[in-house]
C-alpha cells in the first residue's frame, strides 16, 4: 500500500477524557491519579484547563472558553495548552 | 457480632527494612471495635519486636526454627494450646505455610482453626511455576528458572539471558545483577540463607503494583485492597504506599484466584511495564507486611480471614478508599530485662506471669558496695 492511500489523520493532542474524569483534582492544584497512584500538582491555571478537559471539551471550544476568561494572543494561549496537554500525557498516561 | 476468640499469629519480626506482617495483622484484630478476643504473638527469634508489644499481643511465644521438623512444632503448639486455648492459627511467613499445610489435619484435631489453601493450590504459586499459572491466569509473567550452580551466570546470556536479571530465593529475597560477578555473588548469599534451588527471572523495567485480598476457596477473591510503593527500604520492601484503585490490576488477580481457587490470604506482586501491560513477579501465600492499610481503607482483612476460620460470613466490604496512604516508622519500645529473660529462657512471655526467675535487677559494683 503506497502512503498516498493512507488517510491523513493528526493524533488527538489531548489526553483522553475516560482518563482524565478518573483524576481527583483539589483547588490547590493537588492531582491524584487513582489508577497509577501517580500524583502532581498544577497551578490555578492548570486547575482551571484540567476541569474543562474533564468536560470532554474539544481543543477549539477549550481555547473558546479560556479567551473568555484570559486576556492574551490565542496563538500563544494554544501552544501553552498544547504543552500543558504534552505534560498532562506524561504524567497520566494517555 | 463481637469475637472473643483467642488468636495465634505468627511472623512477629517487625523489623524496619523488611517487616513480618505478623504484628500488623495483630493490630488489625486488636483495632476491631468487634474483635474482643486474646491475640497470642508467635515468632522464632528473642529480638522480634512484636513479642514484647504487650498493647497487641496479650501473649507471646517462640516456635522452634521449621528445620526443627514437624513434631517440635507440634509440641511446642501442644504447649502453646494447653497455656492459652488458641482458637484460631493465623500464619504470616511464607516459609511456614508448607509445614502448616501438612499438619492441617492435626492442628484442626488440636482445636486450631486455619483458613488455608491445600498442599496442591500452594505449590501451584511456587515462585517456579509463576509461568505456568499467569498463563493459566491469561496475564503475562517473566521467565523464570531454577539455577544450582553459580557457573550458570556466565554461560547464561548463550541461552538467551541478558543483565541487568533479578536473582531470587525459594521464600525470600531478590536481588538486581548487573554482571555476572553481582549474580554470582547473589546466588551464593541466598543459597546460603535459603537453600537451592535458587531462581533466575527476567528484569521487567517498571512499576510495582501490589493486591491483597482473601480467596474464599471457590474461585472469588473477598476484599480487594491495591497498594502503589511510593518509597522502598534497602530490601525494596514498603515504607510508604498509597491505596490505588486499578480494575485491570483487580481483573488479572481475579483471574488468578479463579485458576488456582485459592484459599486464604494472598498478596498478588505485578510490575506495569512501559506499554503498560501486568507481569506477575510472585503470589504470596499470606498477608503483606503492609495489611494494615486494608483497615485503612475500610477493609479490615484479618477480621474477614478471622471469621471465615471460625466458619461465619466475612462481613461487608465497603468501597475502598483510593489516595488512603500509609507510611511506617521506627521506634524503641523499652523493655524490662524480666520479659527478655522470660522470652529467652522459658521461650514465652505471659500476662501477669513474667515475673523473673531470679533476681535480674541488675546493680553497678558501687551500689552493691554501698549494701
Amino acid at each position: 500500500m503506497s502512503s498516498e492511500n493512507i488517510p491523513e489523520t493528526k493524533p488527538d493532542p489531548l489526553p483522553s477524557v475516560d482518563t482524565l474524569r478518573r483524576l481527583a483534582v483539589s483547588e490547590s492544584g493537588f492531582v491524584f491519579d487513582p489508577s497509577t497512584g501517580h500524583n502532581f500538582t498544577v497551578n490555578e491555571t492548570g486547575v482551571t484547563l484540567l476541569r474543562l478537559l474533564q468536560k470532554g471539551l474539544r481543543l477549539d471550544q477549550l481555547l473558546t472558553a479560556l479567551a473568555e476568561e484570559y486576556d492574551g494572543d490565542p496563538r500563544e494561549m494554544e501552544r501553552d495548552v498544547l504543552e500543558f496537554a504534552g505534560q498532562l500525557r506524561e504524567h497520566v498516561g494517555a | 457480632m463481637a469475637i472473643t476468640a483467642t488468636v495465634a499469629i505468627t511472623g512477629m519480626n517487625a523489623k524496619p527494612d523488611n517487616p513480618g506482617p505478623g504484628l500488623a495483622v495483630a493490630r488489625c484484630l486488636r483495632e476491631d471495635p468487634e474483635f474482643q478476643g486474646r491475640i497470642i504473638g508467635l515468632s522464632y527469634d528473642a529480638l522480634d519486636p512484636g513479642l514484647y508489644l504487650e498493647e497487641y499481643c496479650d501473649a507471646a511465644y517462640l516456635l522452634p526454627y521449621p528445620s526443627a521438623g514437624d513434631q517440635a512444632l507440634m509440641d511446642q503448639l501442644q504447649h502453646i494450646q494447653t497455656q492459652e486455648r488458641v482458637d484460631v492459627l493465623i500464619p504470616c511467613l511464607d516459609a511456614e505455610l508448607p509445614g502448616m499445610v501438612r499438619l492441617r489435619p492435626a492442628l484442626e484435631e488440636m482445636g486450631l482453626r486455619t483458613f488455608l489453601p491445600d498442599g496442591e493450590q500452594l505449590r501451584l504459586r511456587n515462585k517456579d511455576r509463576l509461568p505456568e499459572l499467569a498463563e493459566m491466569a491469561g496475564i503475562q509473567c517473566p521467565e523464570i528458572k531454577p539455577v544450582t550452580q553459580a557457573g550458570f551466570f556466565y554461560q547464561c546470556q548463550e541461552e538467551g539471558w541478558s543483565y541487568p536479571l533479578v536473582v531470587k530465593g525459594v521464600f525470600y529475597d531478590a536481588r538486581i545483577a548487573h554482571t555476572a560477578d553481582e549474580a554470582a555473588e547473589a546466588f551464593r548469599k541466598i543459597a546460603a540463607e535459603w537453600g537451592y534451588p535458587v531462581l533466575v527471572q527476567r528484569l521487567i523495567q517498571g512499576e510495582e503494583y501490589n493486591l491483597t485480598a482473601v480467596g474464599d476457596g471457590k474461585g472469588s477473591l473477598l476484599g480487594p485492597v491495591m497498594m502503589k510503593k511510593m518509597a522502598v527500604t534497602d530490601k525494596g520492601k514498603a515504607w510508604a504506599g498509597i491505596s490505588i484503585d486499578d480494575q485491570a490490576l483487580l481483573g488479572a488477580s481475579e483471574s488468578l484466584a479463579r485458576a488456582i481457587q485459592w484459599r486464604g490470604p494472598l498478596e498478588v506482586e505485578v510490575m506495569r511495564d512501559t506499554q503498560g501491560n501486568y507481569n506477575l513477579i510472585e503470589i504470596n501465600p499470606r498477608f503483606p507486611a503492609w495489611i494494615y492499610l486494608s483497615k485503612g481503607v475500610g477493609r479490615n482483612l484479618p477480621m474477614a480471614l478471622l471469621r471465615l476460620a471460625l466458619g461465619e460470613e466475612p462481613g461487608e466490604f465497603p468501597d475502598s478508599r483510593a489516595g488512603t496512604l500509609f507510611i511506617r516508622h521506627a521506634q524503641e519500645n523499652i523493655v524490662p530485662l524480666a520479659e527478655f529473660e522470660a522470652i529467652v529462657t522459658r521461650g514465652e512471655r505471659r500476662t501477669g506471669a513474667a515475673a523473673p526467675t531470679s533476681d535480674t535487677r541488675l546493680q553497678s559494683p558501687d551500689n552493691s558496695q554501698q549494701k
